[in-house]
C-alpha cells in the first residue's frame, strides 16, 4: 500500500574535488547546474523535473553518498511518516528546512544496511528547465553531454538488505517489485524497490559492509540516447564500467562509467514497470550473470565489487 | 620518458609514462594482445580501492585518494591507489588488497 512517497527527491554525493566533479556532472553527464550554496554545495537537476535540485556534490576525503531523499506528498503525511519511522526503531533526525537550499524540512533516518535517507514534502519549485509550462516545446536546445531527463534510482550495497527492504515496505510503502534469490541458500541477493510505477526507485544488493554506494541512475529517452552516451564515454575518456548493454533485471537498456572520485553513474533507457498489484519478479541467484547483463550473460567482478 | 614498473612476487613488469597513472600504463603496454592484468582495475578515480598498492621504491607523484582506503600515515609509508599514482622514475610496488576484499 502507498504511504504517500512519490519519487526519489535527491540524492547527496561525496567528491574529492568539487570543481573536476562539477566539469563531469554538468559537461558530460550533462545534468543542469543550478546552484552553489555557502558551504560550497554543487546543486544540479535533470532538464524535466520541475524541483529546484536532485542531485548534490559535497567535497570530502571519501567519496560516495551521504544520503538519498524521497519527496511525500504534504506535510501532513512527512510528521506522520515521521513518527511511524520513529515507533519502528529507526534513529529519526529532522533537518530544518533551509539546510539545502530551497528546500524544506527534512526527515533523515538509518536502515539496517547503513544508509541514511531523507523524507521531505517541500522544495522549491521553479519547473521544468528550458521549457514553459504552458504549451511547452518538446526539449530544451541548449543540453549538453549526455542530455539525462531526470535523476531516477540509485542502488545501494549493504549486509541486511532484508531489514532495509522491510522497513522502506512495512513504514514508506514502498513496493518489492524484483528481486534475485538463492534458492539453494534461501538468501535473498537483491531487492528492486519500488514508490511509483518505475521498476526501481532505490534497489539493494547484498554486501559485507554497510552503506556502500553502487550508483546514481539517470534517465534517458532512448537506446539511440545510450549509445551516444557511449560516445561521449570514449570522447572524453571517461573510465567505462560496462556497456551498453540490456539488464535483465528491470530490462533496462544502460551503460555504466565513474565520476572522477570514482562513484559509479549509470544512464539508461526503457525498461519495465509495476503497478501495485504486479507480482513480485524473481530472479533465480544462478541466473544472476543474465539478470545483471543480459547479453553478455557473465558476471564482471568490478560491477560486483567495486563501490564507494 | 618511460618509467619501467614492477611487481614484487609477479614475472610481470610494464612500462608506464609520467602522464600515465599506473592502470593506465599497465592496461597500454601490450601492444596487440590481451591487456596485462596484475593489478586490479577498479574505478579508475581513488574512490573504490580495489588496486591499493605500496610503493616500495622509487619516485612518484599520487593525486587525491578515498581517506578510507589510504589513511595519511599510510600514504606516508608508501600506500597508495596504483589508479592516482604517476611514476617519476622506475618503480617497484606490491600489492596491498583491500583488508575487507581479502
Amino acid at each position: 500500500m502507498r504511504k504517500g512517497v512519490m519519487r526519489p527527491g535527491h540524492v547527496q554525493i561525496r567528491v574529492m574535488d568539487i570543481e573536476e566533479a562539477v566539469v563531469h556532472y554538468r559537461d558530460r553527464l550533462g545534468l543542469i547546474e543550478v546552484n552553489r550554496d555557502s558551504q560550497n554545495r554543487a546543486y544540479f537537476k535533470g532538464w524535466t523535473e520541475i524541483d529546484a535540485f536532485s542531485v548534490v556534490l559535497r567535497q570530502a576525503d571519501e567519496p560516495g553518498m551521504d544520503f538519498m531523499g524521497f519527496k511525500v506528498t504534504d506535510s501532513d503525511t512527512l510528521a506522520s511518516l515521521k513518527r511511524e519511522l520513529s515507533e519502528y526503531g529507526c534513529k529519526v533526525e529532522t533537518i530544518p528546512a533551509g539546510e539545502l537550499d530551497g528546500c524544506g524540512e527534512r526527515v533523515r533516518f538509518d536502515s539496517p544496511t547503513g544508509h541514511y535517507f531523507e523524507l521531505f514534502a517541500e522544495k522549491e519549485q521553479p519547473g521544468k528547465w528550458g521549457v514553459t509550462e504552458n504549451n511547452p516545446e518538446a526539449w530544451p536546445e541548449d543540453l549538453k553531454g549526455m542530455r539525462p531527463t531526470r535523476f531516477d534510482h540509485c542502488l545501494l550495497y549493504g549486509d541486511d538488505i532484508d531489514g532495509t527492504a522491510e522497513l522502506l515496505q512495512q513504514v514508506l510503502g514502498f513496493q518489492l517489485a524484483e528481486q534475485v534469490v538463492d534458492k539453494d541458500n534461501d538468501l535473498r541477493v537483491a531487492a528492486f524497490l519500488t514508490a511509483s510505477m518505475k521498476a526501481h526507485d532505490v534497489a539493494f544488493v547484498r554486501h559485507p559492509e554497510k552503506g556502500k554506494f553502487h550508483h546514481a541512475s539517470f534517465y534517458l529517452e532512448s537506446w539511440n540516447d545510450v549509445l551516444r552516451a557511449a560516445d561521449l564515454i570514449s570522447m572524453h575518456d571517461i573510465p567505462l564500467d560496462i556497456g551498453p548493454t540490456r539488464h535483465g533485471l528491470t530490462h533496462g537498456q544502460t551503460i555504466y562509467f565513474f565520476d572522477p572520485s570514482g562513484n559509479r553513474n549509470e544512464v539508461f533507457a526503457g525498461g519495465d514497470y509495476t503497478y501495485p498489484d504486479h507480482p513480485v519478479v524473481t530472479w533465480d541467484a544462478d541466473k544472476l550473470g543474465k539478470a545483471i547483463f543480459y547479453h553478455d550473460r557473465q558476471l564482471n567482478e568490478a560491477f560486483l565489487g567495486v563501490v564507494t | 620518458m618511460k618509467h619501467q614498473v614492477t611487481v614484487v612476487g609477479s614475472a610481470e613488469e610494464f612500462s608506464c609514462t609520467g602522464e600515465q597513472h599506473l592502470l593506465q600504463g599497465m592496461q597500454t603496454f601490450r601492444v596487440g594482445l590481451p591487456m596485462l592484468k596484475v593489478i586490479p582495475v577498479g574505478c579508475r578515480g581513488g574512490g573504490c580501492g580495489v588496486c591499493r598498492i605500496r610503493i616500495v621504491s622509487g619516485d612518484y607523484e599520487a593525486k587525491k585518494m578515498s581517506r578510507k582506503h589510504v589513511s595519511e600515515d599510510a600514504q606516508a609509508q608508501g600506500v597508495a591507489l596504483a589508479c592516482r599514482v604517476y611514476p617519476r622514475s622506475a618503480l617497484q610496488i606490491e600489492l596491498l588488497p583491500l583488508p575487507e576484499l581479502s
